[in-house]
């Protein structure tokens, strides 16, 4: 399935290696970070209404 | 529907944008995913570049979207500065580390695009250099975000930096054009006869141009699902942060 | 204004207040280089111009957080907002006392230090003027990034990331035009985009740096 890169295999796998390693982390931070968030502000809620 | 400011207010905004968030981020899943393995398994090789054409679906839409994101930064920086939405200038906070990584993969690909093309990783190119330029008031913008605590008067003096930032960018971009010819091509896809192929010499073929242009939606929706989602992020921060305040107050 | 001209100057006169640091500091970057990229004079005369006007706009930069930083410790800054005199106008000679102080002295001294790196005698006049026209913006945008980082503690580093990039487009058509000059080349391009960079800026800044000092103020 793999289609024939030809001499510049190495270059086009590493760019998108690099740019979907960029990409992903980038989503994976910013869910983490929301549901951090989201767990502080429920607690910080349940606190105030418990 | 009323109007766009109903979504200034932050309860309501977070509400739409829970509500919105896993359509874009199912949208941008697919047309990134059909963009991208079309291209890569299913395009043929470039007569003169060979297989390394298949980057033009990274670089291409990240380079757009560094230049946009900074553009929708301008905007919401305006907004909060007229009409003091905070919803408008978390917005602009959230998107700016997008626009970091955006820039990061345009410069990336373009680097390891150059280096079989022109034989170098870099070249002192005005296009390239405006992105190196672009990519330093990004870190300047996000600086200036982490150093300052008060945050009504961090969105001032970000929003402030931004607009003035955007004309410095400006000025940079036409100074490195006069002070370097560079190797890289025009902007070949944006051109009006690039797809309806009035020009031959530079023009992008439409086996290229449709999961290009799949690939450049996919790119829109996943920034357009990250700003939502790292803008509900901020909205939450912000909550925590009054409700704790008011904790040790009462 | 003129009182607060003249006792910024008076300020930074005295000892402790920085000036002829600035020159100093200009004079040790001009004797490195050849350290640094060996003697040779032929080399040294082509990069002469863009070394010297890195020199000149390291030199201001390192001298920016004594305009406002000082004001902003003692509580003076806030007696400047409440006077009559606008704030634009006051950041405004803030910003001329730091060109007196820095860009002038350096203007005059660089042809003594373009003589250390071989230019080219035609790039003399040249410099002067591209060092004359551009200082006074390297001085204003400093201004400006003075006043975003004024509430800062121990903003220096966050300061230079924020101003070096506005730096650039005065730094290319600076550097462009004594370039030019010292090349014999065509020079009216770069001094006009130079000028105009310069005057655009000091006409607009000043409006912008107030903002943020206000804003920093509140």
């Amino acid at each position: 399935m793999m289609p024939e890169l030809g001499k510049y295999a190495a270059e086009v796998m590493s760019a998108y290696a690099a740019s979907l390693f960029l990409l992903i982390a980038m989503v994976l931070l910013s869910v983490r970070s929301a549901r951090k968030a989201r767990a502080e502000l429920a607690a910080a809620e349940a606190r105030k209404n418990g | 529907m009323g109007s766009i400011w109903e979504y200034a207010n932050p309860v309501k905004f977070s509400r739409t944008a829970t509500l919105l968030l896993p359509w874009v981020s199912i949208l941008a899943a697919i047309s990134l995913v059909t963009g991208l393995v079309w291209g890569f398994f299913f395009t043929p090789e470039d007569f003169r570049q060979g297989s390394t054409v298949k980057i033009i679906y990274l670089h291409v839409p990240s380079a757009l979207m560094a230049i946009n994101v900074w553009f929708m930064m301008l905007v919401t920086s305006l907004i909060w500065l007229i009409r003091r939405h905070h919803v408008s200038v978390l917005a602009a906070k959230a998107a700016a580390p997008v626009g970091v990584i955006m820039t990061l993969i345009a410069l990336a690909t373009g680097a390891i695009w150059g280096q079989p093309m022109w034989g170098t990783w870099w070249v002192w190119d005005p296009r390239l250099t405006a992105f190196l330029i672009l990519f330093l008031f990004y870190l300047g913008y996000i600086a200036l975000w982490e150093a300052i605590d008060n945050p009504d008067t961090a969105a001032d003096l970000t929003s402030v930096l931004c607009i003035v930032g955007s004309v410095f960018a400006l000025l940079s971009r036409y100074a490195v054009n006069f002070w370097n010819q560079g190797l890289h091509q025009g902007a070949s896809v944006m051109r009006a006869g690039a797809v309806t192929g009035a020009d031959t010499q530079e023009k992008v073929s439409n086996i290229f141009f449709y999961p290009l242009l799949l690939c450049i939606i996919g790119f829109v929706l996943l920034f357009v699902a990250l700003v939502f989602l790292r803008t509900r992020t901020e909205i939450h921060k912000r909550r925590t942060k009054a409700l704790l305040a008011r904790e040790r107050l009462g | 204004m003129i009182a607060l001209l003249v006792r910024d100057l008076k300020l930074s006169f005295r000892a402790g207040g920085g000036f002829g640091l600035g020159l100093a500091f200009f004079l040790i970057v001009t004797v490195l280089v050849p350290f640094g990229v060996g003697p040779q004079s032929e080399l040294l005369s082509r990069i002469a111009p863009g070394i010297l006007w890195l020199g000149a706009l390291l030199a201001c930069l390192l001298s920016l957080d004594r305009i406002l930083a000082l004001d902003w410790e003692d509580g003076s800054l806030d007696l400047l907002a409440t006077s009559p005199l606008p704030l634009e106008g006051a950041v405004s000679v803030k910003a001329l006392a730091h060109w007196v102080t820095t860009g002038l002295p350096l203007t005059l001294a660089s042809p003594l230090f373009a003589l250390l790196l071989s230019l080219p005698p035609a790039g003399y006049p040249w410099l002067v003027i591209s060092l004359l026209l551009g200082t006074p913006a390297l001085s204003v945008i400093g201004t400006f990034g003075a006043a975003l980082t004024v509430g800062v503690k121990r903003g220096g580093l966050l300061m230079s990331l924020l101003v070096l990039p506005l730096y650039v487009p005065t730094l290319i058509f600076g550097a462009e035009l004594a370039r030019r000059g010292a090349e014999g080349q065509a020079t009216l391009t770069p001094l006009l985009m130079l000028a105009g960079i310069s005057f655009g800026v000091i006409a607009l800044l000043p409006f912008a740096s107030a903002l943020v000092l206000r804003v920093n103020l509140r």
